[in-house]
């Protein structure tokens, strides 16, 4: 398994993550490595096996869509780095 | 005998008889804190002293769940400064019963390693010996409940970090079946293998602590609706009959032979109290840890997704845009190894890898649900060890992802089929760094694994024979 450095690139971009130059090197290594052992699923017997997505009973589960107070919304907001007339601020997105 | 060195049901014996009070438990450990901790240094938030009600028991907490205005870092700068508003429900629920945080232990960045290298504040040392790690991700909890700074503690596990780590502290470790324990607080690492679970000094208390925090919770959609079970009473030793089968997979290449012969040694007991054990075949063993590898990083890659340096968590100085500001915040709040997860993770779920990686790990999933439940229609119980070794130095393998991913051998196919499994102490190595063994249950079946565990506490004395020395 060969990974490209702009593959990685574009993973990194993907996960909104910026790599540095040595970073890149590194990561490349450790995910062909990683990459080269999990491709032992490829040699599981699968053929006509479902998917899975949990280990117990696979269910949806429903609930009504209803507003419930939070009873700390000053908690809340004391984690942000910017708050103003109470809600969180961002860096402006339209011009 | 100090305080600190009693189980929690002995604490809550002599608290009945009023031989002692609450702020006397509270006050032992905390010297013992100030005694221990600098050499350990398993605590990220250490606990203070309290002058409250008296029968309340302290309790450690990993640091990725949520306590209402204690600081929960996940170990990770990421969330160095976060102060969740509200409680994870193992907390209400845990101080229902007079149970009460008691600091915030050590822990892998985001619940990402098995040694507690990756912690962004500091590496925790192993109470048996200090240049060997103590395992993870639950690094802190295992410690600080080996090296007897608090009671008992609450882990989690995604892949083993509650097993090993008491694997590797000779402490007794509990990861429920999926769904008995509400994850609502539990800071999400791969959603699907989370679960919360229980490290204590013996199995009577690993089956007190079961009953605090089992239980539906509407706030947790995976939580499952059962009937309350009463696990003290699975406490007796009769197993007799019981029908016990040994993976052979799990003893083959990889583990070591020390930890090989402990097991068989273990198996010997158990027929020796009158079960039946019998050699049996787990053949998917060979695909599940690189299966679990796929789905936990694919998962983490989208649960990491919501730290963007907005609502909280790290925040970067240097942007002029949003998407700047998301980049950077992210690229310098978190640490080497989850970083190496969220491009993995992000790379099997993307255009082209999706259907030959991930897409496969789900079908391997199924077979891993099927064997396990083709083998408790014959067994009652599987044993293994924990860990492929006893702890390794530290230092040793934080530079090789794929050799610390190997130390998750024996305990990530139990969480990708969701079952319940407990490590316990079964003896020491000729290092005198203990083994565990690991007893794995049907799903929801916890009383059979606590009544065969505690058995094996009684038949081997673990506790009584062997203590941390503190080895440097």
């Amino acid at each position: 398994m060969k990974v490209s450095k702009e593959e990685i690139m574009h993973i990194a971009s993907l996960a909104d993550l910026t790599l540095k130059e040595n970073e890149i090197e590194k990561y490349i290594i450790n995910l062909q490595e990683i990459l080269n052992f999990a491709n032992i699923v490829n040699r599981a017997p699968i053929d006509d096996i479902d998917e899975s997505v949990t280990g117990i009973e696979e269910k949806n589960v429903f609930r009504k869509d209803e507003i419930k107070e939070f009873d700390n919304k000053q908690g809340l907001l004391q984690n942000a780095k910017e708050v103003q007339n109470g809600m969180f601020k961002i860096p402006k997105v339209i011009n | 005998m100090e305080l600190y060195e009693l189980t929690v049901h002995e604490l809550q014996e002599k608290l009945q008889r009023k031989e002692i009070t609450s702020l006397d438990i509270t006050e032992s450990y905390l010297k013992r804190i100030e005694e221990k901790e600098p050499e350990v240094e398993a605590f990220i938030t250490k606990p203070e002293k309290r002058e409250d009600d008296s029968t309340s028991i302290p309790i450690g907490i990993k640091d990725n769940i949520c306590t209402r205005d204690i600081k929960t870092t996940c170990a990770s700068r990421m969330l160095e400064t976060f102060i969740p508003p509200y409680n994870a429900t193992v907390i209400e629920k845990l101080s229902k019963e007079g149970i009460k945080v008691f600091g915030k232990l050590n822990m892998d960045e985001f619940a990402m390693g098995g040694s507690t290298e990756y912690s962004y504040f500091k590496k925790t040392k192993n109470p048996w010996n200090l240049s060997k790690v103590p395992g993870g991700s639950s690094g802190g909890s295992a410690a600080a409940v080996a090296a007897d700074m608090v009671p008992w503690a609450l882990g989690s596990d995604t892949g083993g970090s509650i097993r090993q780590p008491a694997s590797f502290c000779g402490v007794v470790g509990l990861k429920p079946t999926y769904g008995l324990v509400s994850r609502y607080g539990l800071v999400a690492f791969a959603s699907s293998l989370d679960q919360i679970g229980p490290i204590t000094k013996d199995v009577t208390d690993c089956a007190i602590l079961l009953n605090a925090i089992a239980g539906y919770d509407e706030m947790d959609s995976t939580s499952a609706k059962r009937e309350k079970i009463d696990y003290t009473k699975a406490i007796d030793k009769n197993i007799n009959g019981m029908k016990i089968g040994i993976p052979k997979e799990y003893l083959g290449d990889g583990i070591n032979e020390e930890v090989k012969q402990a097991i068989l040694n273990v198996a010997k007991k158990y027929e020796k109290m009158g079960a039946k054990v019998e050699e049996c075949e787990l053949s998917i063993a060979e695909y599940s840890l690189a299966t679990y590898y796929i789905i936990a990083c694919a998962e983490a890659s989208s649960n990491l997704g919501r730290f963007d340096g907005i609502r909280y968590g790290y925040r970067s100085e240097n942007f002029t845009n949003l998407k700047e500001l998301y980049k950077n915040s992210r690229s310098e709040g978190f640490g080497e190894e989850v970083k190496r997860r969220i491009i993995l993770g992000t790379y099997v779920l993307s255009s082209g890898y999706y259907d030959a990686y991930y897409k496969k790990a789900q079908k391997v999933r199924t077979l891993v649900k099927k064997q396990f439940e083709k083998l408790f229609e014959k067994y009652d119980i599987l044993l293994t060890p924990t860990a492929p070794t006893t702890a390794f130095g530290i230092g040793e393998k934080s530079n090789n992802p794929l050799e610390m991913y190997l130390a998750d051998l024996c305990t990530v196919s139990i969480n990708i089929a969701g079952l319940p499994a407990m490590s316990i102490p079964c003896g020491i190595d000729s290092n005198e760094l203990p083994i565990g063994a690991q007893l794995i249950g049907k799903g929801f079946n916890e009383e059979t694994i606590l009544k065969a565990g505690y058995a094996l506490e009684q038949e081997l004395k673990f506790r009584q024979n062997y203590k941390p020395q503190f080895k440097k």
